[in-house]
């Protein structure tokens, strides 16, 4: 489905999410984090710019990855996208719903 | 669509490794997807909680018919070990954290884990066996009392 935020019109599947990164930019990114009733701090982008450094290098995402990530801790991150992190984290971030079950 | 389950009660009473981390990966999943979850260690299960005996649990080999080998066979010095080394091998290709590891993320995951009171008595445990992480010590009746929102199930492993 297409989806327009601002001036700019976006793909998103089924699943809510992008279906092409090079339509995301940081205005989508706030616009969809509003959605989830997240305000962006320097610390949400922070975790969104190690997920995007992630997905490029086809590296699977998982919370014992967040762990390991030396960047930020999973209490912060529980903190920083309440409500199922990974989930709502990759969607703003423009990358595929994370599939591994841990 | 958001799921109607708010939160998953676990009770774990076996400390095979399968059963350890069917919980694990349950409780985990929970938080993934924003449902609460704890968990309650009970009879055997509180191994799984026992800082000395967190780095011993095994597979079943004996009385597992999944194992495919026969009950005879399960029971031979080693069979036990290697199938539990086999597994664990395993779980690390998939980036399945070991034991320890898997309790620290569950805790700063906000899933609170309690030690059976009937059980850490029985098997004569003090506060101190246990791992750093525990929240505390409860009574069912106070493990029931936290199925306090529509919504929470409860499973028993």
């Amino acid at each position: 489905m297409e989806k327009t935020i601002g001036n700019k019109v976006i793909n998103l599947g089924d699943d809510g999410y992008l279906t092409d990164f090079s339509q995301w930019d940081k205005d989508i990114a706030i616009a969809l984090a509003k959605e989830k009733n997240i305000e962006m701090t320097d610390a949400h982008w922070m975790v969104i710019e190690y997920l995007q450094g992630k997905h490029k290098n086809d590296e699977a995402l998982s919370i014992r990855g967040i762990k390991k990530s030396g960047k930020f801790n999973i209490k912060e991150f529980y903190g920083l996208f309440p409500g199922g992190p990974l989930k709502i984290s990759t969607l703003i971030a423009g990358i595929p719903k994370p599939k591994s079950c841990i | 669509m958001a799921t109607k389950v708010k939160k998953m009660l676990f009770i774990l009473s076996k400390a095979t490794i399968e059963n350890v981390y069917a919980a694990f990966i349950m409780a985990n999943g929970a938080r993934m997807e924003g449902i609460e979850a704890e968990i309650f260690f009970t009879f055997f299960g509180l191994e799984a909680i026992e800082k000395k005996k967190i780095e011993h649990l095994k597979v079943a080999t004996v009385g597992n018919p999944a194992m495919h080998i026969p009950t005879l066979l399960g029971g031979l010095p080693g069979v036990e070990a290697f199938a539990t080394r086999m597994m664990k091998k395993e779980m690390e290709k998939l980036d399945m954290p070991p034991i320890d590891e898997f309790l620290e993320i569950l805790s700063d995951s906000g899933v609170s884990l309690w030690a059976c009171q009937l059980a850490v008595e029985m098997f004569h445990l003090k506060e101190n066996d246990l791992i750093d992480e525990l929240d505390g010590i409860l009574t069912i009746g106070d493990f029931y009392n936290r199925a306090d929102v529509e919504g929470t199930h409860l499973l028993f492993i």
